[in-house]
């Protein structure tokens, strides 16, 4: 049995530096942990309310009400979902929404038009027309000192500094949580700039209650004042820029139709000046492709050519409705269900 | 012990050299031939003796024989290994040595390895293990010493093995039936033996029967009256480790008066080992029995202070000591009190410091006069000065102003002596009594003295003054300076000539320079919370500038200098503010280019090579807390962003130039880059990845296994689902080092709660993991649910698993939430419920795994929503333990449970 040591730290600090670091990565590592459990949770009640009123009743065994309590309830649920995907609260927790819950949600708020396939009445004086640029659709999000765009399908293609109002640390950016924009917006890569579309936030507002033509108003006056269609600086990465939208008078249509655009044409986009702005498909947004104003429109090989046949995949709807895999979907006639059953 | 030629060490003081793989011998066994018998006797001596031979191959040789015995016969080893030591024909060297192996064949330090041994040992038959314990007990009637003392500790570690088996019943009885015999060696041997055996089981396992008998015979051999010194010396030690066994008897009066009074006697001893050993026991007695101590304080006090005053250096150490650790309880009573008495404190304090002061202090300060010459350029220096400055500095803590005007006097005495002891002595007590006192007590003393510190700083012309001087100036920015402090010390008026001095004493000797880095430290800590303005900006550049200098010294080795300069720096960064953004990310490229050339350099020696993965090291904890300070802010996290790739490519070389293990602080650092970077980290992980499974493959340094659990944490924060390509490995990584019993356990809860984190970034993905990862969490939870009869730090453990379940189960389901797939985890609902009811029930959860469960409550409710109603409105979570934390004074445990209700009933409307 050896005496025992009794030295005692000696002019030292009581704790490393290295130490400290680890601690200190550790804190925030479990701080990381808790906003981002704390974001999932948040949005937990907002996605639910904020998906638009596809309501699908649970399953009967599940039930716990009978069915004569659950028709009632289930007005009021789709009623409360309606006014909550107005709500303006609920639109900025989306603005700071991250991860998981930022995909879903993203996923199904975008406004997706239907193909023209006729003309709508009073389209001379009730619709806007404008050249759609060819891109990624996406939503652009600015809050917090940063801006992020996310694709249709929810996830992230940018996050980056932007001169939106929030978009940016900068001196001059205001700070404040209530200042966060959502830009409905295609992102040309040729020019790498983001043609904004549609106005869903802008400042704090929502617009969601406004009429496309107060929104495009609102559009066309904000954007260029924050110097957001300015070319990039280190604290402004991407240009952003309107699109001249028309009135769908002969004059317009034929603007839209053939006129310059800096950007590769993808079909022009028609939209009723009366809507709001609402998730999903609407018949009130309208879509034309030729061969005139989208490249898209037919199949090429890959040195540009028009092959002999077209193809086209088509998808059996679980009504027995036979679709187009366009964006959007065109039914191009419906199956019987011996037939199906014989398949 | 151990012989002078030999590589096997002993298993409790160095690695396995042992158990090292060793290559097959290639010709035919030396032993294979002779019958077992003849083996003993012949060879296994020969083989002892060569196993220490000069000659490094017939050692060789020798170990590969033992090896190779060892291996083929177990038992006939381990029965030759005892019959060598205790037979008295045998040479002393190879007796020592057969007894130290068989020591290592008992216990080994590694966890892991000591367990096998031990199964190993209870597995042997039982004729085997009788005959070998015959033997060793036989030995400690040797005559020779060192065979006495090698089976005295092998004896401890087969009781250690077979005690708490209930094995070995007549062992404490037949080493009892020993301290009656004549001959002192064997009284001697047998108390050793007693000292080793405390030392190695537990006081459970022996009966409070043999304790008393034990402690009647440990302490009749420490008496006045025993003859024989090495009788004495031994029970003496032996009681150091009895006290723990000695519970009961310190209960009793009578018992505690006689073990007191020959301890006290025994520290008069004529001899010094004796009185050595007997100041040990008091400074053991002082912590384990604080509150029995009132009525010897004042005898106690007598003893210590002349052992202090007149004693040599090794005895006046451990009274020296004594106080220290007397101030350590009184400053952990203090503590629990918060300042306030409560009756309910398990010990109350009993102030022996307060009621010693007006004796103590002048005794401590007469100590602070015997500095050695050299002392602040020895590493392991350890004196009366040393030790008597440290007893001052915990007894300011323990008493606070009291302390102020016993000392003060002291200082301005010596301050401005000729002779350098003096004034070092002085300006020591000044800087010990700093931490405790308030600052309204000191701060006037501090504005007074700070310029006559700058003063000697510069001008002294002893470089120990300098020393002490650089020290208490960072003592005094350490407590008395930073946003806290009602009055500022540091003014505009002195702050400029406080750097100056610093930044000049940085190129003193090496430990001068170091003490000042320290104290820059602690001045660019007190502005740690000082917003956006700093009053160092203005000096930002310089003091960057100066410590770089410090960092190229050629002497920078010295006094861990060059390590001191790279933390000042970091502290220096992360307490700057937006006014010197810009000249922090200059300072990116400044130890890029450093990290750089550490790279180009070719052909190093092994200590080189040491030396520059030091050097390594302290660069990626530079740029570590560079990352950290500007990935916090957007403005500076994009400009810092140009160098991300070179940075990253750094980085991916630092882990690179280590052959099998990655180098913490790289880990560390990408941790921090991930975070700043977010998604496009993505571009880094091919070439990442493979250094990330091998951190987490990294058993032996736990610490790197550890941080690397961390960082898979950030990444899964960065990339959200685009880390879903690495995570099969990821995972299979992680389950490997949950199954391990190697891994140090303190690394599960973390790989628990990164279960958790790769379930929020991938989602329903996670559904391949969950048959793998379920099971592992839900025995983990078993395990962890009910702690009765724990220690406070098997419960801290126990909490710290706990959180990391609840993490893991909290990601996993929030990560599934809105996805068809939920119904997967409807089955794992019922045991996760009664986890949390369980844990609950216990408590003894502390409030962060409370915040968390109230959590996992709500996640689950949130995600199987109506699936789980029934459940959830059975489980005793959703009511008493809901309440509890609704009603909960901690506003996050709080928020947690506003949202589980909110979650339930929703889940219970439906």
């Amino acid at each position: 049995m050896a005496t025992h040591e009794l030295r005692r730290p000696f002019k030292r600090p009581a704790i490393s530096d290295q130490q400290r670091r680890r601690e200190i990565s550790l804190q925030r590592q479990a701080q990381n942990r808790r906003d981002a459990q704390h974001q999932a949770r948040c949005l937990a009640s907002t996605i639910l309310t904020l998906q638009p009123a596809q309501y699908e009743p649970a399953e009967p065994d599940l039930q716990l009400q009978s069915e004569t309590e659950l028709i009632p309830e289930l007005e009021i649920e789709s009623q409360e979902h309606r006014r909550d995907l107005r709500d303006i609260d609920d639109v900025r927790q989306a603005s700071r929404l991250k991860g998981v819950e930022a995909r879903q949600w993203f996923a199904k708020q975008l406004m997706l038009p239907e193909w023209m396939i006729d003309v709508p009445e009073r389209l001379n004086t009730d619709w806007y027309v404008f050249a759609r640029p060819a891109g990624k659709r996406c939503f652009v999000v600015s809050s917090n000192g940063t801006t992020i765009s996310r694709l249709r399908n929810g996830s992230m293609l940018h996050r980056f500094p932007s001169a939106l109002p929030s978009g940016a640390r900068t001196s001059k950016s205001s700070h404040s949580g209530q200042s966060y924009c959502i830009l409905d917006c295609i992102f040309h890569e040729p020019d790498q700039t983001y043609y904004v579309i549609d106005m869903v936030c802008w400042a704090g507002m929502s617009l969601y209650e406004c009429t496309t033509e107060f929104r495009f108003f609102w559009l066309n006056s904000k954007l260029v004042e924050t110097g957001a269609c300015d070319a990039p600086s280190s604290y402004h990465k991407f240009r952003f820029s309107t699109v001249p939208i028309y009135n769908c008078d002969q004059e317009g249509l034929n603007a839209a139709y053939t006129g310059p655009v800096p950007y590769v044409k993808d079909g022009l986009l028609f939209c009723n000046k009366h809507a709001h702005y609402q998730s999903g498909n609407t018949p009130l947004i309208l879509v034309w492709k030729d061969e005139n104003c989208s490249q898209y429109v037919i199949d090429t090989d890959s040195k540009g050519q028009v092959p002999n046949k077209q193809q086209v995949v088509l998808e059996l709807l679980f009504d027995g409705k036979l679709a187009t895999s366009d964006d959007p979907p065109v039914i191009f006639g419906c199956l019987n269900e011996d037939f199906i059953q014989e398949v | 012990m151990g012989p002078h030629y030999t590589t096997i060490h002993d298993e409790e003081t160095t690695w396995t050299v042992q158990y090292a793989i060793i290559p097959r011998f290639s010709q035919a066994p030396l032993l294979d031939n002779l019958d077992p018998k003849e083996k003993d006797t012949m060879e296994v001596t020969q083989v002892l003796l060569s196993a220490q031979a000069i000659d490094s191959t017939v050692r060789k040789h020798a170990e590969d024989t033992l090896k190779q015995f060892q291996e083929q016969n177990l038992p006939g080893y381990l029965l030759s290994l005892s019959g060598e030591l205790a037979s008295e024909e045998k040479p002393v060297e190879s007796r020592k040595l057969a007894g130290l192996i068989l020591k290592n064949a008992l216990d080994a330090k590694e966890q892991h390895r000591k367990y096998e041994l031990v199964q190993r040992w209870l597995s042997l038959d039982v004729a085997v293990k009788s005959q070998i314990k015959a033997c060793l007990l036989q030995t400690l009637s040797s005559p020779v010493p060192d065979a006495r003392s090698t089976a005295s500790q092998v004896i401890a570690k087969v009781a250690g093995i077979e005690l708490p088996q209930k094995q070995w019943p007549e062992l404490i009885g037949s080493l009892l039936s020993n301290i009656h015999q004549v001959p002192p060696h064997v009284k001697q041997a047998t108390l050793e033996t007693l000292g080793y055996l405390c030392e190695e089981v537990v006081p459970e396992v022996v009966e409070q029967d043999h304790v008393n008998k034990i402690l009647t015979a440990v302490v009749q051999g420490m008496n006045a009256n025993e003859g024989n010194n090495e009788v004495r010396l031994s029970a003496t030690r032996a009681l150091y480790n009895a006290l723990s066994f000695a519970q009961a008897n310190f209960s009793n009066d009578m018992e505690r008066d006689y073990i007191m009074r020959v301890v006290c006697e025994a520290t008069l001893s004529p001899e010094v080992k004796i009185r050595q050993a007997a100041f040990e026991c008091l400074v053991s007695i002082g912590s384990t029995y604080y509150e029995k101590l009132a009525p010897y304080i004042q005898d106690i006090f007598n003893i210590t202070s002349k052992a202090v005053k007149e004693d040599e250096e090794p005895v006046a150490l451990q009274a020296i000591e004594f106080w220290s650790s007397i101030c350590d309880e009184e400053i952990d009573i203090l503590e629990e009190y918060g300042g306030e008495f409560t009756a309910d404190s398990d010990v109350p304090c009993y102030y022996f410091i307060k009621q010693a002061l007006p004796a103590l202090v002048p005794m401590l300060l007469e100590t602070l006069l015997k500095q050695e010459e050299d002392q602040d350029q020895d590493e392991g220096a350890w004196n009366l000065a040393m030790a008597g400055g440290t007893c001052l500095g915990l007894v300011a803590r323990t008493v606070g102003d009291d302390i102020v005007p016993l000392v003060m006097p002291f200082i301005e005495e010596n301050i401005t002596k000729p002779d350098w002891r003096q004034r070092e002595a002085a300006t020591y007590a000044f800087g010990s009594i700093l931490e405790g006192p308030s600052p309204d007590k000191l701060t006037p003393i501090v504005n007074v003295a700070l310029n006559f510190m700058l003063t000697a700083l510069t001008n002294d012309p002893s470089s120990h003054v300098k020393d002490t001087t650089a020290w208490t100036l960072g003592r005094i920015f350490e407590f008395l300076h930073g946003s806290t402090v009602e009055t500022p010390i540091i003014t505009p008026a002195n702050c400029q000539q406080i750097i100056t001095v610093l930044l000049q004493s940085m190129k003193d000797v090496p430990n001068v320079a170091e003490k000042a880095c320290g104290a820059l430290y602690f001045l660019a800590q007190g502005y740690e919370d000082l917003g956006s303005s700093s009053a160092l900006t203005p000096y930002f550049q310089e003091i960057v500038q100066s410590l770089l200098n410090v960092t190229h010294r050629e002497d920078a080795g010295e006094s861990r200098l060059r390590t001191a300069a790279y933390e000042t720096l970091n502290e220096v960064v992360r307490c700057s503010t937006e006014e010197t953004a810009r000249l922090v990310l200059e300072l990116v490229q400044v130890i890029m280019a450093e990290l750089h050339k550490t790279l180009e350099a070719q052909n190093l020696s092994s200590d080189e090579r040491e030396k520059q993965n030091e050097l390594q090291g302290l660069l990626c904890g530079c740029l570590q807390v560079i990352i950290q300070k500007l990935g916090a802010s957007d403005t500076t996290k994009y400009a810092f962003m140009h160098y991300g790739d070179q940075i990253m490519n750094l980085f991916i070389r630092v882990f690179a130039c280590r052959s099998a293990t990655v180098h913490e602080e790289a880990m560390l650092a990408i941790g921090a880059f991930a975070y700043a970077t977010g998604p496009n980290f993505a571009k880094y992980m091919p070439d990442f990845y493979k250094y990330l499974e091998m951190g987490l493959q990294n058993f032996e340094e736990y610490q790197v296994c550890a941080v690397t659990v961390g960082v898979v944490g950030d990444i899964c924060r960065a990339l959200e689902d685009k880390i879903l390509p690495y995570c099969d490995g990821i995972m299979t990584q992680l389950l490997k080092d949950l199954s391990s019993n190697q891994l140090h356990r303190s690394v599960k809860p973390p790989i628990f709660s990164s279960f958790g984190d790769i379930a929020l970034a991938i989602g329903e993905n996670f559904e391949k993991y969950l048959m793998y990862a379920m099971p592992m969490l839900q025995s983990a939870a078993e395990l962890s649910a009910h702690t009765s009869g724990a220690d406070d730090e098997m419960i801290e453990y126990t909490n710290l698993l706990r959180n990391g379940i609840l993490e893991a189960y909290s990601g996993i389901f929030q990560g599934f939430k809105n996805s068809p797939k939920t119904q997967l985890l409807i089955p794992y609902a019922p045991h996760i419920l009664q986890f949390l009811d369980s844990i609950y029930m216990e408590k003894d959860m502390d409030d962060v795994v409370m915040k968390t469960a109230i959590g996992v409550l709500g996640d689950l409710a949130d995600t199987l929503g109506s699936n789980a109603g029934s459940l959830i409105q059975q489980s005793l979570s959703s009511k008493d333990f809901l309440n509890e934390c609704l009603s909960s004074d901690d506003h996050l445990i709080k928020e947690s449970a506003e949202w589980a209700r909110l979650a339930i009933s929703r889940a219970i409307s439906v």
